[in-house]
């Protein structure tokens, strides 16, 4: 899980283009919208397709993703729950 | 005016579609693209090489070109205004994509060698140069212009248009928009979620998104002078329009409708109207959740407890971007002619959210006075237009 | 129509035009057929979250626009206007590139998004919540001219009192080697300082933004007038041109002796710079002029940054040094006409004059 995590921070970084926070900055619990990392609902839909490209995971629409979304524990936590539906 | 679009390949064939209910909506055929299984589309039914044939254009040229080519010589023909000499006449068309079905097939080989790809499939890129390519052939050259503000670029090319005429800088001019179905927007779309694997249901509860169309929609406007000389009266007369920025999110509108309000209540200060002496409305009605619910509730602050008739041809036509205010505008003008409603198709249960339900039968309406036609675009850009009977 | 009294200017450029109190009194040297605007820190004039996701285009173009507004002491304008050939380039290159490695896989939403062409306008709109009018001309060489003619026509109109407009093109990576593949550039390495003295093919590839706010009423600080603007598509010949210019001159009721300063658009190009050379020996005979495309390069949209360089010629009364201007009887510089073809499809007249 703390790897799924890390790696998770790793991506978001990359992917999202923030530029003035480090993946080390990132909690595990912090939420990713709003008032935490400050995203908005363009990189929902960046995250959805980090998901797909990353873990062939599908979500299919952006409420669905406003709740995986909500911290990296929460990615982490879908990730994991769905992988294992997968095997 | 002209038009071509999924239901037709011109104004009596996309009528007669009008009429009778009869959607463009349909599997993919034509456009080559991994999705075609998958999302439905409202492509123009004909392939490059039919386009060709009628456009008198290579079959090479972008199909953005070879739409627009065919809508704007029907309107311009359809006119009679190249009958009078001396005119300054002006073209102004809107496109979003332009030729990017071609940069498409240029990219492909470019990726791999960037010495490679044919440059005739790159030099047509700029959404203007398709304007060019299209008022060469018709051989108008005192005014050219293009426009692009996404989903509202026709809406706001027909504004343009009237107020050149307006400013006494031309007499005549085409306006409108064009845009054909490309890997480009359809992938942009899908990768935004906002894409119906269904048949798109405009204003239904169940909504759950759009389908890409493709087309390309012009009228041809006048001055007062002009339309004195001309032999056929004007369909119709442009009593209002109006550009409002609803500045809330990139891709989305603001929940109350802010722009489509702003953009709909201005158009009818313009015309000196009231809510209620509109008719008829021609909505954005993508059928995305977004779209839907914030223009309702726009035409909720607007119009209640008096709503007019309302549907969305993008039920018929899917949703054609850059051409759709095109599109919808020669509809409008239609409805006004013929004193007929548009259905929209599919509706089953309209939204709960809203007092008002859009039609679900085609109708006659001989008393057909004004209709408002609105659009809605990325980046907030929203615009309305008000047709009048003379 | 009414003349648009300009408050405020300014331009991100190959040149140190921005955040500079100078007035080009040093101008770089590119031994390059591609020149690259400076781009200032950002940081001061954009909220560094929104940075993120913009592209070089749309934060050289929201700088500027924010920076015009300021000048003028305008927090939120009456329209919002832009002019772009190519739009943004770099994100629509993202996106096609990805779509077209990835076979069509999801990728990128936030590149289409941001290849839409009327992203700059709306950009700015959504950082200073700007609900009026707005506009994106998509013109070729015409798109700011159309997009002045569009603010000119608003402040005529009476519904807007002041317009914010602007012109703007970026060059990429992808977009350099493509329009080097249509021959458009010196194949020999030349100085753009030096560029009007090879007699040679192609020219050089240049970008830029430019802002202006312009309004109907005049104000103490305005830096010039623009009096009009007007263009011509694919001239049969020069005597069309001749022709059109004669008939914007009498529109505006003035006779050629009433130009105080041409500004050309000359671009190092032999067969382009024809025409301007038989408009000098005809009916501009005589009169004084200046090049501009030394400075910034050849692009769809270069009048916008000829129009932030007359208006400022104007308010200075002063014509930089480095522009090699040879002096002339005139002490007071009134009015300046821009005039530009690009390609020889689009001509375009724009007319400046103190206010």
């Amino acid at each position: 899980m703390d790897e799924l995590m890390a790696d998770l921070k790793e991506q978001i970084e990359v992917q999202l283009k923030l530029k003035n926070i480090k993946r080390e900055d990132i909690g595990n619990d912090q939420p990713l919208f709003g008032e935490g990392l400050g995203l908005d609902s363009l990189d929902v839909l960046e995250l959805i397709v980090l998901l797909k490209q990353q873990y062939k995971l599908r979500v299919s629409n952006p409420e669905d993703g406003l709740k995986v979304f909500r911290s990296v524990r929460t990615m982490a936590e879908f990730i994991t729950a769905n992988r294992v539906q997968n095997t | 005016m002209g038009v071509i679009s999924g239901i037709g390949n011109n104004v009596a064939e996309c009528l007669n579609a009008l009429v009778e209910g009869k959607t463009g909506i349909d599997k993919i055929k034509y456009l080559k693209t991994n999705h075609r299984d998958l999302l439905p589309a409202a492509e123009v039914k004909l392939s490059n090489d039919g386009l060709s044939v009628i456009s008198g254009l290579a079959p090479h040229t972008s199909r953005t070109a070879m739409l627009s080519m065919i809508a704007a010589q029907e309107a311009w023909d359809n006119s009679g205004v190249k009958n009078i000499p001396s005119l300054r006449t002006g073209f102004v068309s809107a496109s979003t994509a332009g030729g990017i079905d071609k940069t498409e097939e240029f990219f492909t080989h470019f990726l791999i060698d960037n010495k490679k790809g044919k440059l005739r499939n790159i030099i047509n890129h700029e959404c203007g140069s398709i304007t060019t390519m299209v008022a060469d052939k018709l051989g108008i050259r005192n005014h050219i212009s293009t426009i692009s503000t996404a989903c509202s670029s026709s809406a706001n090319a027909i504004m343009y248009g009237a107020r050149l005429i307006k400013h006494n800088l031309l007499d005549a001019v085409v306006a409108g928009g064009t845009d054909a179905l490309t890997r480009f927007t359809l992938n942009g779309f899908n990768t935004l979620l906002v894409l119906d694997e269904q048949y798109c249901r405009p204003f239904d509860e169940n909504r759950s998104g759009l389908n890409l169309g493709e087309g390309a929609g012009y009228v041809v406007l006048v001055s007062e002078r002009v339309a004195l000389l001309l032999e056929k009266s004007p369909y119709c007369a442009i009593s209002g329009y109006f550009n409002a920025n609803d500045a809330y999110h990139q891709t989305s509108t603001s929940v109350d409708g802010d722009g489509p309000y702003m953009a709909m209540a201005g158009a009818l200060a313009m015309s000196g109207l009231q809510p209620m002496d509109i008719n008829y409305i021609n909505l954005h009605g993508t059928g995305t959740q977004n779209n839907d619910s914030s223009e309702g509730a726009a035409i909720q602050r607007l119009f209640h407890p008096n709503y007019p008739k309302m549907s969305s041809t993008k039920s018929f036509t899917g949703h054609t971007l850059g051409a759709s205010a095109g599109v919808e505008a020669v509809f409008s003008a239609l409805a006004i002619h013929h004193g007929i409603v548009y259905p929209n198709l599919r509706l089953q249960n309209p939204m709960a959210a809203f007092p008002f339900t859009p039609e679900i039968a085609f109708s006659k309406q001989p008393g057909l006075k004004h209709v408002l036609s609105n659009s809605v675009g990325f980046g907030g850009n929203c615009s309305s237009l008000i047709f009048s009977k003379l | 129509m009414m003349k648009a009294y300009i408050r405020s200017a300014i331009t991100i450029s190959p040149q140190k035009t921005f955040n500079s109190p100078a007035f080009l009194n040093d101008l770089v040297e590119y031994n390059s057929n591609r020149l690259t605007s400076i781009e200032p820190d950002y940081s001061e004039a954009i909220d560094p979250r929104l940075i993120r996701r913009m592209s070089r285009i749309i934060k050289m173009s929201v700088a500027s626009a924010l920076a015009c507004l300021k000048d003028a002491g305008i927090a939120s304008p009456d329209a919002i206007v832009t002019g772009t050939a190519y739009g943004c380039l770099e994100d629509t290159g993202i996106f096609l590139t990805n779509m077209v490695q990835e076979d069509e896989e999801p990728v990128t939403p936030v590149a289409f998004v941001q290849s839409t062409h009327n992203t700059i306008g709306a950009q700015v709109a959504l950082l200073i919540k700007c609900s009026r009018y707005n506009n994106t001309f998509v013109s070729g060489g015409a798109s700011f001219e159309n997009a002045l003619l569009d603010a000119m026509m608003l402040l005529s109109e009476n519904n807007a009192a002041n317009v914010l407009v602007g012109g703007m093109d970026e060059i990429t990576d992808m977009s350099h080697i493509v329009l080097s593949r249509l021959c458009l550039y010196k194949r020999q390495l030349v100085s753009n300082l030096n560029l009007f003295n090879i007699n040679s093919k192609g020219t050089i590839n240049g970008e830029g933004a430019a802002f202006f706010l312009l309004k109907n009423i005049p104000s103490a600080n305005d830096l010039a007038c623009i009096d009009a603007v007007a263009t011509l598509y694919k001239p049969n010949d020069v005597a069309e041109i001749q022709q059109y210019i004669h008939s914007f001159l009498v529109s505006q009721s003035i006779s050629y002796s009433d130009i105080d300063l041409l500004i050309f658009g000359n671009n190092g190009d032999s067969k382009n710079d024809e025409i301007y050379t038989q408009l000098q020996q005809s009916v501009f005979n005589g009169t004084p002029s200046i090049n501009y495309k030394h400075l910034c390069g050849e692009y769809p949209t270069s009048t916008a940054f000829a129009t932030w360089l007359g208006a400022n010629i104007i308010k200075n009364n002063n014509i930089p040094i480095a522009l090699d201007y040879q002096e002339t009887s005139k002490n007071k510089i009134n009015k300046v006409l821009i005039y530009n073809h690009y390609q020889n499809i689009y001509h375009s007249l724009i007319l400046l004059s103190s206010c």
